[in-house]
């Protein structure tokens, strides 16, 4: 029974993290159909913002939930206005470029703070299931898994922002005609996206360590849960985390974490070819 | 009256450019050894593999309008199945079908579930990056004594050190030493470029060219564009796959970096900076580039990452497609007409822009 509780809390914080490490590439990718691959360099961003912030004696908290994703919204704002805005409507062209990007990220970091991985203490301790010991920090990453989640629904459902995102994800043209104008709130959904992607880095990097390469550690499942999850940015994200999140875990509990990541893999290129618009793309398609 | 004809199609003088590339290929492959030493010979024999497996990405991407993000996958599983072949048997002939055997296969399955889901060229672009950070990942953990596959430990993060060099088929006493295996990888890719360029004669090669162009009116008059599109991601796979097979060998040793995101990136740079949808301008983007890294490496001025993205950054920026391309463009734009050129002064020049 103890164990099946850990396994269950386990299981949750694996989603919690899917879905953490995702949201961010999912609100780029639904709103404007970009891949971004330097996500996993955005959130390595937010990890250093956290480390260099709690060196200098900031609380981890503020640097982790404020400084990260506040940081990462600025690089993500300059790289949409130096780079991703000349590509739209060139889909291979931005992957291309975002690629160029990462590398040139991983590249600049380890010229600057060097190839070694530094640390991030965590900052709460752990509570135990029945006999077993379970981290804490896992449902600090549940809790902030949930918000940022409910906080991306409620700007979409009922701020006039939100609204105004959604006509120009559906139409762009009539949005602009209606006197909207797209070119910036492409630029705010990019922004948004990257510091979503920077409060991840933030939130995982004491678990994962930071280091220049710590962004192709999360990159596989977050663009495998992006494309299993379909155009739906939060309901997509979250089905498609609990999926593939329930499935990793398990497979990692009954082998090792990497033959979990290949199972999650293998499931997610089936699904591919059965639903190949994603989850969303065949149910819930009116959902946001 | 006198009837315009409109300029032929430059499809047709392609064989001179390809006979120009073929010759030329030769004479490096005679003429390297003549002027550098053991040292220059190791390195132009990487630029010889890495230039096969650039082939191999031109050839998907460019031709057959795959974008493979993971390309470095099938190098990777090329070069595993060599070592393992190699230390598992006395002759490394066996070793050498493996290598390309392996990758074709582990294609045809990968292929088979996104080519015939149907989907889009951004989501394969996706998923085969995925298979390739996983592969990393699930090489990288098979480090300890009990991941062996036969005699061959796999090694983890640290690879299979000591990898059999080839050897002469039948003859497993007879090994290559550095002037064979520059031999073998110059004329290797000589020969993949020669398979390239018959392939893409064929009906079978236009019809992939068709699909490329356009894939609905394709299938509208009966092709079946996810068969030739896995046939053709196959076929790249294997060519993939001889490239892994010389890597291993030019070091005698193969360690899991060769699945990272930065060798998959760096085969795209090669094909983007010499010339998407030509043969000859991801040979020279290998080059090119590997020298550039070379330098780089060399120097400690700039970190290679960084540099690799900055060319990526600005090509898709500035010059989306490709030098080579360009050159030919601006070629033609200074000799217009072919009766103010010669024949033979235009095939010269296709030769050298091609």
């Amino acid at each position: 029974m103890d164990l099946i509780g850990l396994v269950g809390f386990n299981v949750l914080v694996g989603i919690g993290t899917i879905a953490l490490i995702t949201v961010g590439l999912g609100v780029i990718y639904g709103m404007m159909k970009i891949i971004n691959l330097a996500h996993g360099e955005f959130m390595m961003l937010g990890a250093y913002a956290t480390y260099v912030s709690t060196s200098h004696g900031i609380n981890i908290w503020i640097a982790m939930i404020i400084i990260a994703p506040l940081f990462v919204g600025l690089v993500g704002l300059v790289v949409e206005r130096c780079l991703i805005r000349f590509l739209y409507g060139r889909m291979i062209d931005t992957m291309l470029a975002t690629w160029g990007l990462s590398l040139g990220l991983i590249g600049l970091m380890t010229s600057i703070f060097g190839n070694d991985p530094r640390g991030v203490a965590t900052p709460v301790g752990s509570f135990s299931i029945g006999h077993y010991a379970a981290s804490l920090y896992g449902v600090v990453i549940i809790v902030v898994a949930l918000l940022s989640l409910a906080g991306l629904y409620a700007m979409l459902r009922f701020t006039r922002y939100g609204l105004i995102v959604r006509a120009t994800m559906q139409n762009a043209n009539m949005a602009a005609a209606l006197g909207v104008a797209p070119p910036t709130i492409y630029m705010s959904t990019f922004a948004l996206g990257a510091a979503l992607a920077g409060l991840a880095g933030g939130i995982l990097a004491p678990i994962s360590g930071v280091s220049p390469v710590m962004g192709s550690a999360f990159i596989a499942k977050a663009f495998i849960t992006v494309l299993g999850g379909g155009a739906a940015i939060v309901t997509g994200t979250s089905l498609a985390s609990a999926l593939f999140g329930f499935i990793n875990i398990i497979v990692s509990f009954k082998s090792t974490p990497v033959i979990g990541e290949v199972a999650l893999l293998v499931a997610a290129v089936v699904m591919i070819r059965i639903l190949p618009q994603g989850i969303t793309g065949r149910f819930l398609r009116r959902s946001l | 009256m006198k009837l315009k004809t409109l300029p032929r199609p430059r499809q047709d003088a392609g064989w001179g450019g390809a006979i120009a590339t073929v010759v030329g290929g030769l004479v490096i492959l005679f003429g390297m050894p003549m002027v550098t030493g053991t040292f220059g010979l190791l390195q132009v024999t990487v630029f010889a593999a890495l230039a096969i497996f650039a082939l191999a990405q031109g050839f998907i991407w460019g031709f057959g309008g795959i974008l493979c993000f993971g390309q470095s996958a099938f190098l990777g599983l090329g070069g595993y199945a060599y070592a393992i072949g190699a230390m598992n048997m006395t002759d490394t002939t066996g070793a050498v079908a493996l290598a390309v055997i392996v990758p074709m296969i582990f294609a045809a399955g990968l292929g088979y579930f996104m080519f015939y889901g149907r989907i889009s060229d951004a989501y394969i672009g996706v998923i085969t990056l995925t298979v390739t950070i996983i592969l990393f990942n699930l090489i990288n953990s098979t480090s300890g004594d009990i991941y062996h596959i036969g005699a061959a430990p796999l090694g983890g993060f640290n690879g299979i050190p000591s990898v059999p060099p080839l050897n002469i088929p039948g003859n497993p006493d007879d090994q290559l030493d550095p002037t064979g295996l520059w031999y073998c990888a110059m004329g290797a890719l000589i020969l993949c470029y020669i398979l390239l360029k018959w392939v893409l004669a064929t009906r079978f090669g236009r019809v992939v060219v068709a699909i490329r162009e356009n894939e609905t009116r394709a299938q509208l008059l009966g092709y079946d564009p996810r068969l030739f599109k896995l046939l053709t991601f196959v076929i790249g796979a294997g060519i993939s796959g001889v490239a892994g097979c010389l890597y291993t060998n030019w070091g005698a040793f193969i360690s899991p970096t060769v699945f990272s995101l930065t060798m998959s990136a760096q085969v795209i740079i090669y094909v983007l900076v010499g010339g998407l949808g030509t043969l000859i301008g991801p040979i020279l983007g290998a080059v090119a580039i590997q020298y550039l890294i070379t330098l780089a490496g060399g120097q400690h001025v700039i970190d290679p990452n960084l540099m690799l993205g900055i060319v990526l950054v600005a090509f898709v920026l500035l010059v989306p497609q490709g030098v080579a391309p360009v050159i030919r463009g601006s070629v033609r734009r200074l000799m217009p007409s072919r009766s103010v050129a010669t024949p033979a002064q235009a095939e010269v020049s296709q030769g050298a822009s091609q």
